[in-house]
């Protein structure tokens, strides 16, 4: 099997290159499935029967969570990446994923705090999935921490790949012993309707702004990345060509 | 024997453990019934932070005199003088912590018919605790002011052992198979002695060599 696709991803020049061509399509891509899904879901879906119109809080709620959890998988894949393969790219992607995993899960946190006091009565319930999602934010946070504490660059990537490694080992044991804690603590009187039997006009919506958010995370991601390489990357050859050619442009529209 | 030298390394974590607990009683209430009621759990919790309060010395000596780096150089395993670290670490507070935390459950009136599943629980628990706080403090160990972030890098790794150790414990007050939740606590134990050690030894090799 030919490996050098694999090989030439590792390049930032080439991711460079690569995305500033695809960024143009998926701010368009992203623009229109939110602003559809916005519209869509927040005007037109019916109104839940029991619910009322607080259930709308879904159409952000929801996607943020999903994303909130592959975002950690891939951060995690990124870092095991760069420390098998040596690929300076996969730790710069890892290290632009944790911020916004972080924003994503605390954003899912506050859209369920917000959604939970209308439906639940409270704003905060120790349920074993608002509790995983909290240790989420505590497992991205240790990873955020650790990128920046030490002085040199490479050691912090390492590190902080391998706690993700490591966070990436515990997630299914944390969430058994807090699905299984709360099952043993919680008496219910809360029921959490889930959504399988969701009608299709609320449904379709949601999987429109479940695409769009994934659009956003990769549009946010390549741009953070993007930045990423063009300040790693400041002394090679490449990066000073393409910014004296950007300081060029700008000084011919301004004369 | 090396931890003679440093005796107050040892008293410490033991001293922090009961006056914190003391505190709870202060700020709670001092009605036994509430106080039974949370006994575990709180037992459970200062066991923990009294862990994770010894823990960023794990490997800190070591590394401010040289050794660690000659250990890594050595033609010998890592594993096993890691090993050996982690086992006096828990020799010195999870097992102290084990033979105290009878007189706390006094203090707090926990009901009989639970303390030896805490004592069995705390005993094993605090094994994983010492083996996951020697994960945090081998990745802060080159850090100046680790101490902080170790505690962020190790608390959510905690969950399981806590959920686990106290349910033991709390098992046995209400009548149940304490059995359980104390085998499970025995596999997470043979699991982390078991992963834990090769991980540390790469940590260390990466955080101390650069």
């Amino acid at each position: 099997m030919n490996w050098n696709w694999f090989y030439r991803m590792g390049s930032p020049k080439w991711f460079y290159y690569t995305t500033s061509r695809w960024l143009p399509w998926l701010g368009v891509m992203t623009l229109c499935l939110l602003v559809t899904g916005l519209v869509w879901g927040l005007a037109f879906a019916p109104e839940d029967a029991k619910q009322g119109n607080s259930f709308r809080i879904i159409y952000l709620h929801v996607p943020a969570s999903l994303l909130a959890l592959a975002g950690y998988f891939l951060m995690a894949a990124a870092g095991a990446i760069g420390l098998i393969w040596r690929m300076k790219l996969s730790f710069m992607v890892m290290k632009c994923a944790a911020p916004l995993g972080a924003v994503l899960t605390f954003l899912a946190l506050f859209t369920g705090a917000i959604w939970g006091k209308p439906t639940w009565g409270s704003y905060w319930v120790w349920d074993a999935r608002v509790t995983s999602m909290l240790i989420l934010l505590f497992l991205y946070l240790g990873v955020l921490a650790l990128q920046y504490a030490f002085q040199s660059q490479e050691v912090g990537n390492k590190a902080s790949a391998i706690l993700a490694l490591i966070g990436t080992v515990n997630i299914p044991i944390i969430y058994k012993s807090v699905d299984w804690w709360f099952t043993l603590h919680q008496p219910s009187t809360i029921k959490f309707t889930e959504a399988p039997s969701m009608h299709p006009d609320m449904f379709q919506p949601l999987l429109v702004m479940i695409l769009g958010f994934y659009c956003f995370y990769a549009l946010a991601l390549f741009m953070s990345v993007r930045v990423e390489i063009l300040h790693r990357e400041r002394k090679t050859a490449w990066v000073r060509d393409l910014v004296s050619q950007v300081a060029e442009e700008r000084v011919g529209v301004n004369s | 024997m090396l931890i003679n030298r440093r005796r107050g390394d040892v008293a410490s974590p033991l001293i922090f453990f009961i006056i914190a607990a003391t505190l709870i009683p202060l700020g709670v209430s001092p009605d036994p019934s509430v106080l039974s009621m949370i006994a575990p759990g709180i037992i459970w919790v200062m066991a923990l932070l009294a862990t994770l309060l010894s823990a960023d010395r794990l490997f800190d000596a070591d590394y401010n005199d040289g050794s660690l780096e000659q250990l890594l150089i050595s033609s010998q395993l890592l594993v096993m003088p890691v090993l050996g670290k982690i086992a006096a670490h828990w020799l010195t507070t999870g097992l102290p912590l084990t033979l105290v935390s009878p007189l706390l459950g006094l203090l707090f009136s926990l009901p009989s018919e639970g303390y030896t599943a805490m004592m069995a629980g705390l005993a094993i628990g605090t094994g994983c605790l010492s083996l996951l706080a020697a994960l945090g403090a081998a990745l802060t160990v080159s850090l100046q002011k680790g101490g902080l972030l170790l505690t962020l890098i190790v608390m959510p790794l905690y969950i399981p052992v806590i959920i686990f150790g106290s349910a033991t414990a709390q098992y046995s007050i209400d009548g149940l198979a304490w059995d359980v939740p104390l085998a499970i606590l025995a596999a997470m134990l043979t699991i982390a002695i078991a992963l834990c050690p090769i991980a540390i030894a790469g940590i260390l090799r990466l955080t101390t060599i650069n």
